[in-house]
């Protein structure tokens, strides 16, 4: 997906009488094929396939990041379900699986949530195995700072849940703290005091990249077709079961057509006429300069509306909440370095010298209580796997391997149970906003 | 940087203001469901494109804007009959 990879398919789709494909390369990838390509020069090939968009699949879905690609795998790998295309409108990555700040995590707010999150995070300790790909998950700790009454009552409530549920996940004082993370303004001095924080050991970082790539692989070998610059239309419903989609490349049928379009969600299911609680916002998100290695843990701030960790190749990466108003508009703002900068001084007063390199945007689908919405709809065949706001990534491996079950067996696994869409009209909310806003 | 047009303060930079988006009818309650309340507790348009919404003026004159936004590209303009 990186060297080559437009002479690559351009080749393959001019030398294409129809049969003439390239034989799918079935590499494996190793540490010995490593030093050997790395010694002799070698080519890394593209690692998957070229296809002709059908006029006709078992499952359509729409979205190429990490949701959309999981799903599909899980599919293809868990049920045979092969004749399965996945749709994006630009190239694979290209929304939140690509822009976000990577952090994994399982120190949840409610039974439900934190279920949900820790069987991900098992799928991720196992994932570089599963798809023969590194993924460089780092299980460096995650520490989310209370700097006041209120903010340590929540931590306390997390940690009794979390316990509950056999996870690791405690609270600690400054000076525990202190020794964790050294550059943190512990004094009392601060303007922002810390009061203590919930610490939770098996949370991390993960190359982003690497997971969306590496499920594109592992599907695109299970013969999974994946369609990059294919933006849908429109959603064909007869009868109420939908029959189909519209694309800019022509209209493909599908008795099981799945929306994983985060931030573009609601866009897609009101072609469905499906409505969802969801509003659009972006949130932003910006890395500095690299220097030594200093910070080996993810520290958050809510009181400070701030995050941080520091990258393999020695970046910081700094993330906020998101824009307070909706928006599709992937512009960055001078605001939000503004405030983010201060912030982050008030937690780490010596990083006043670092430059930043870059800001982004990407967009999120918020739901009203911070949870996700996963399952079927009052249209036949058209399932959401959406809602996943400002947290998601984390989720990918969980909600595409339910999501796959769901499609296949046509019954909802209980772990995303509590997340169906008719939760909204029912009233029975999975209240996340106090673990989510910020620690995303 | 995006500036929402204040009709009493003037033109002034959006962090401001508070986001209250466009407005919903609140159903009666007399013969309102319990499904037609968490619809309208819960349930927003999320259109890609101009929106009619309303922002507070917090750190100004707290009062009211209603303006049209686009939602794709954030120019904002006047609401159509907003006063002033
Ligand atoms: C700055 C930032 C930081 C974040 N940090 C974290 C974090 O630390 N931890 C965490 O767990 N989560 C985090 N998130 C959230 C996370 O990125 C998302 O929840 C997650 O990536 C959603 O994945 P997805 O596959 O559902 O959607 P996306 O990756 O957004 O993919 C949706 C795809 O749908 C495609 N699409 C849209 N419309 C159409 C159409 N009409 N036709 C075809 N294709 C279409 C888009 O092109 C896009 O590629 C962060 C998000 C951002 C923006
Ligand atoms: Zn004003």
């Amino acid at each position: 997906m990186k060297n080559g990879h437009t002479s690559d398919s351009d080749s393959a789709r001019a030398s294409s009488g129809r049969a003439s494909r390239r034989p799918p390369r079935r590499e494996r990838y190793s540490a010995l094929q490593l030093v050997s390509k790395g010694l002799s020069g070698g080519d890394w090939p593209r690692v998957w396939e070229h296809r002709d968009l059908e006029r006709r699949y078992d499952v359509v879905i729409i979205g190429g990041g990490l949701h959309g690609l999981a799903t599909a795998y899980y599919l293809a790998a868990h049920h045979g379900i092969r004749n399965v295309a996945v749709l994006d409108k630009g190239y694979l990555g290209g929304g939140g699986s690509g822009r976000n700040t990577a952090i994994l995590r399982s120190n949840y707010l409610t039974p439900e949530g934190v279920r949900f999150y820790d069987r991900s995070l098992k799928l991720y300790e196992d994932l570089a195995g599963e798809l023969n790909f590194n993924v460089m998950f780092s299980q460096r700790g995650h520490l989310t700072l209370a700097h006041n009454d209120g903010a340590l009552r929540t931590m306390r409530w997390r940690a009794e849940v979390n316990k509950l549920q056999g996870i690791d996940s405690e609270v600690i004082g400054p000076d525990e703290i202190k020794r964790l993370v050294p550059r943190l303004d512990t004094s009392d001095e601060a303007r922002y005091p810390i009061l203590g924080a919930l610490y939770h050991p098996p949370g991390g970082i993960i190359r982003h990249d690497a997971v969306v790539w590496g499920y594109a692989r592992a599907a695109g070998r299970l013969g999974v077709h994946l369609h990059q610059n294919t933006e849908v239309t429109g959603i064909d419903v007869q009868n109420g079961s939908v029959t189909g989609v519209r694309t800019n490349r022509g209209t493909i049928a599908a008795g099981t057509v799945v929306n994983c379009t985060a931030g573009w969600s609601t866009l897609i299911s009101d072609m469905a006429g499906v409505d969802m609680p969801v509003t659009t916002s972006p949130l932003q998100a910006a890395v500095t300069e690299p220097v030594k290695p200093f910070l080996d843990t993810v520290v958050v701030s809510g009181t400070l509306h701030v995050y941080v960790s520091q990258t393999d190749r020695g970046e910081l990466v700094f993330g906020a909440s998101v824009d307070p108003f909706t928006s599709y508009s992937t512009r960055g703002s001078l605001e939000f370095v503004e405030g983010l900068a201060s912030n982050v001084l008030k937690l780490m007063p010596s990083l006043s010298k670092m430059r930043l390199l870059r800001q982004w945007a990407g967009l999120c689908d918020m739901t009203p209580d911070y949870s996700p919405i996963m399952g079927a709809t009052p249209v036949q065949g058209f399932f959401v796997d959406v809602g996943w706001g400002t947290y998601g990534f984390k989720a990918g491996p969980v909600a595409g391997e339910a999501m796959a079950e769901h499609i296949a067996t046509d019954r909802v696994p209980e772990i995303i149970a509590p997340f169906g869409l008719d939760r909204f009209e029912t009233g029975r909310l999975v209240g996340e906003k106090g673990a989510a806003a910020v620690g995303h | 940087m995006i500036q929402i047009p204040c009709p009493w303060c003037g033109p002034r930079n959006v962090t401001e203001f508070h986001h209250y988006g466009p407005s919903a009818t609140r159903p009666s309650v007399a013969d309102t469901t319990v499904e037609g309340w968490h619809r309208y507790l819960y349930f927003r348009a999320n259109p890609l494109g101009p929106v009619e919404e309303s922002w507070y003026h917090a750190a100004g004159c707290r009062r009211f804007v209603a303006v049209v936004r686009d939602t794709h590209s954030n120019q904002i303009t006047p609401a159509e009959g907003a006063e002033r």
